[in-house]
């Protein structure tokens, strides 16, 4: 195995929301093949600090895959040509010596551009506050066996909550279309009990919210799926469909 | 009105007009098969299902559907680009479990529509329409042959060219329907992890089906006007 590669990167680089970007194109030599991609990024930075240039700004914070702040969209996939790992998560060991990377921001009209590689996902957080979450009063803690749940559903509903909101879907969507996430915000509470309540309110107004930021509508091409970095899969988009046009109908 | 203002609304507007349409087609393709085993049997349907009112309201209920889904499709697939944004990506890989036809459903469906205002001006125009017109008086077509679907299968696909064109656009039905008859049944969320392989199977099955129905007619009466 290489130990280090040589690459080509193509960078987006955008000095602000309302300026015009382009690529700037960056070689960067003996990058360790155990490195991430952000650490990669870190190198390049440092060589564009020394050389007294502005450095490219990306997203990122835990650097472990929990977060959802790194973003990148990688030779033409959310988050790199990996499966199922976050663009913190990638290693250089998935490029060959003398590639040429391109790198760009999430592309969506929800999602504007803040500089460069970074964008603002401010929608998917409106989103949540439309209707992803419980209504409890306070007091003291039930015990967490008070309510029996089946298995399959605690299961399925872990599954859901395993989104970390990192806006991939949205990114890969050739619609624009934020319905993985809604999907798996939705599915995660209407599964158990506790969710369950404000399930045909919460549904709805989180779709609303959808709507109303300009995300297009699902036409099911799975490409959230596919690319989404925690295997959120793609039955939960027909558990919010059915969600809202239950509630919908109950109307 | 949710049906229009609502994203989730719209597709079921798509999913309830386009399954009535997988019926339709199953429906007639059922009856054109009829014309390969018996030729009088397909002509007593085409008596059948003249210009009375019966045929003439389910044809505009027909019509109907079919303008409905097309009018949002343009108005979805608009919506979309829209919202991807002014900034496109410059490079853009596609991903091995996203279906061709997912992500080219209004170019197929632009297909179709020719291919329908083919088949209208090779069938309809000269069936239903002559006779409609001959209930109002006027003496377009010619009225003796307006029943006589037989003999316009036989004008139609002894012509090497309609053969070819019709079989395009059955291929371009084909493409639209494995990905509309699932993503029907996900819109209306019919599905769920175990069920997802079985309706993927199921739209195959029912597309496959529809389209091998139509095309066997083609192909037969093709072959008969060659011996
Ligand atoms: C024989 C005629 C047709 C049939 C049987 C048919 C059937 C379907 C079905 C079942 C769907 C899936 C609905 C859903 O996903 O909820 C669909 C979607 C769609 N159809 Fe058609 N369709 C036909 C003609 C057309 C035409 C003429 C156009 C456009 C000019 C068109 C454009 C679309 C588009 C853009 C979609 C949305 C993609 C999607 O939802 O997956 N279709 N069609
Ligand atoms: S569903 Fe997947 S791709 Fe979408 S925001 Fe959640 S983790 Fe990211
Ligand atoms: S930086 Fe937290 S998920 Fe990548």
């Amino acid at each position: 195995m290489e130990k280090a590669i040589n690459i080509t990167l193509k960078v987006w680089r955008q000095a602000g929301p309302k300026a015009k970007g382009g690529f700037e194109t960056y070689e960067l030599k003996n990058i360790s093949t155990d490195s991430s991609f952000l650490e990669m990024l870190d190198v390049l930075n440092e060589q564009l600090v020394s050389e007294r240039k502005e450095p490219i700004a990306f997203d990122h914070d835990c650097r472990e895959g929990i977060c959802g702040m790194c973003s990148l969209y990688i030779n033409g996939h959310p988050h790199g040509p990996d499966a199922a790992v976050t663009t913190c998560q990638l290693h250089m060991r998935k490029f060959k010596d003398g590639d040429t990377i391109t790198v760009e921001p999430w592309r969506s009209n929800a999602f504007p551009v803040i500089k460069d590689l970074m964008v603002d996902r401010g929608a998917y957080d409106k989103i949540i506050q439309a209707g992803g979450f419980v209504s409890v009063n306070t007091g003291g803690v039930p015990d967490a066996n008070a309510i029996p749940i089946p298995k399959k559903d605690a299961d399925e509903a872990m599954d859901a909550a395993s989104c970390i909101g990192c806006g991939a879907c949205a990114a890969a969507c050739k619609n624009g279309s934020a319905m993985l996430f809604v999907a798996a915000k939705v599915s995660q509470l209407a599964l158990l009990p506790q969710g369950r309540v404000e399930a045909a309110a919460r549904a709805k107004a989180m779709v609303a919210k959808m709507d109303e930021l300009g995300f297009g509508n699902c036409t099911n091409t799975g490409a959230c799926a596919a690319e989404c970095p925690k295997s959120v899969s793609l039955s939960n988009i027909a558990r919010l469909n059915r969600e809202f046009l239950c509630a919908k109908f109950k109307d | 009105m949710w049906l229009v203002n609502s994203s989730i609304g719209r597709k079921v507007v798509m999913s309830i007009s386009g399954t009535a349409l997988v019926l339709f087609l199953l429906f007639h393709a059922a009856m054109n098969l009829v014309a390969i085993i018996s030729e009088d049997g397909y002509n007593m349907i085409c008596e059948f299902l003249g210009a009375n009112w019966y045929a003439l309201v389910a044809t505009a209920g027909l019509a109907f559907l079919v303008v409905v889904h097309i009018l949002y499709a343009f108005y979805i697939t608009m919506q979309n680009y829209r919202a991807r944004g002014k900034e496109r990506y410059a490079v853009s890989a596609r991903q091995a479990d996203v279906e061709w036809s997912s992500k080219n459903m209004l170019a197929l469906g632009v297909i179709i529509v020719l291919g329908l205002g083919l088949h209208l001006f090779n069938f309809w125009y000269k069936m239903q329409f002559t006779e409609i017109m001959h209930m109002a008086g006027a003496s377009a077509g010619d009225i003796a042959l307006a029943t006589d679907g037989v003999y316009w299968i036989k004008e139609t696909f002894s012509q090497w060219y309609y053969v070819v064109l019709y079989l395009v656009w059955l291929g371009a039905l084909w493409f639209h329907l494995t990905h509309g008859v699932w993503s029907a049944l996900h819109t209306l969320g019919l599905n769920n992890n175990t069920w997802m392989p079985r309706v993927k199977c199921i739209s195959n099955i029912v597309s496959t089906l529809v389209v091998l129905m139509f095309a066997s007619v083609v192909v037969y009466y093709f072959v008969i006007s060659l011996i």
